[in-house]
């Protein structure tokens, strides 16, 4: 859902990359946390692979087409600051260098597909991991569940955007159902990427999926506790 | 897996994806743009300021085999991806020990 220039109005794309820039800057900070020698080159990957699947647009009926945003798979795979990050140089990078996304829409798509799905599919996969058992298999489900509901709440929040400052008289109840229904079927197919992404992650280096750390810290304190006696 | 294994074929699946894969991408409109034909605000939407670059729409400007041209311009974003976004994250990495102890240490500060 890139959001191309001249959709909203220059007041609402400025608050919009006061937001991002923002964000972009408590991130910054925020995700020192969670990058360290291991976790930096996979960072770059992951933001890396996501621009790679957003190139992919999967068909959802009726002659329109979704693709992966990513920000429930980066979330759980590096961390939701470093995802923030992960997403802000995907848009930048395409608004630049593929005029995918407009320039003047950088601050709204930052938000929408930067921010919204990252909290979102971040604050679903942290809820879920508490109440699910804690074994290494709920990681790949719990992050399909993020995914899945990130994409229309990402769809709202345009929508909201676009009744606070669209630049066209759109009737507003038809495009919160069409927005709606629409990025409900696509968060199906990001569901479906996110889940098979982090379930093979999971397989192979489970050390290295930030969601699935706590799962694993159990056996690293075993270990530790063992040399430290 | 090692963990240079597991980084190469990551940038392996990235740049086939890219580069080959999304050839057989769905061109129909994505769903923001399909509502917007529907709700009739299509119409608002600006070419980009940088709609003449030569990679703008994922197509390589001079090469007219459409698949080469997608696929160079995919691979190309690839390796640009890789550079800035890793060279960010090397950047603004924490300096200390690299190994898993870090969770206990900062579940140590909160």
């Amino acid at each position: 859902m890139h959001v191309p220039d001249g959709f909203l109005d220059a007041p609402t794309s400025l608050a919009t990359g006061v937001v991002a820039a923002a964000a972009v800057a408590v991130s910054l900070r925020a995700a020192r946390r969670e990058l360290d020698d291991r976790t930096a080159p996979m960072a770059g990957l992951v933001a890396t692979f996501v621009f790679a699947a957003q190139m992919i647009n999967f068909p959802v009926g009726a002659g329109t087409s979704g693709h992966l945003m990513g920000g429930a798979l980066a979330a759980v795979l590096v961390g939701p600051w470093t995802a923030v990050l992960c997403l802000s140089v995907v848009l930048v990078v395409q608004a630049l260098l593929m005029a995918d996304g407009g320039i003047t829409a950088i601050g709204t798509n930052i938000s929408l597909i930067g921010i919204v799905t990252v909290a979102v599919g971040w604050g679903v996969f942290v809820l879920l991991r508490k109440v699910l058992p804690a074994r290494l298999s709920i990681v790949a489900p719990a992050a399909a569940a993020g995914a899945l509901l990130s994409v229309p709440v990402a769809a709202l929040v345009f929508t909201g955007l676009f009744a606070i400052g669209g630049n066209a008289p759109v009737d507003l109840t038809a495009l919160t159902a069409t927005m709606l229904g629409w990025h409900t079927v696509i968060g199906i197919g990001e569901a479906a990427v996110t889940g098979l992404v982090v379930a093979s992650v999971v397989a192979a280096r489970p050390d290295l999926v930030h969601g699935a750390r706590p799962l694993l810290a159990e056996r690293v304190l075993e270990t530790r506790a063992a040399v430290a006696s | 897996m090692s963990r240079r294994r597991f980084f190469v074929v990551a940038l392996l699946v990235s740049l086939l994806v890219a580069g080959v894969a999304s050839y057989y991408a769905s061109s129909h409109p994505d769903g923001l743009e399909y509502v917007a034909e529907q709700t009739g605000f299509i119409d608002s939407a600006e070419d980009s300021a940088t709609s003449d670059s030569p990679l703008a729409d994922y197509q390589t400007t001079g090469i007219d085999d459409a698949r080469l041209s997608g696929g160079v311009a995919g691979v190309v974003g690839v390796l640009v991806m890789l550079l800035l976004s890793t060279g960010l994250f090397w950047l603004i990495r924490r300096r200390d020990s690299g190994d898993v102890t870090h969770e206990a240490t900062h579940d140590s500060r909160a």
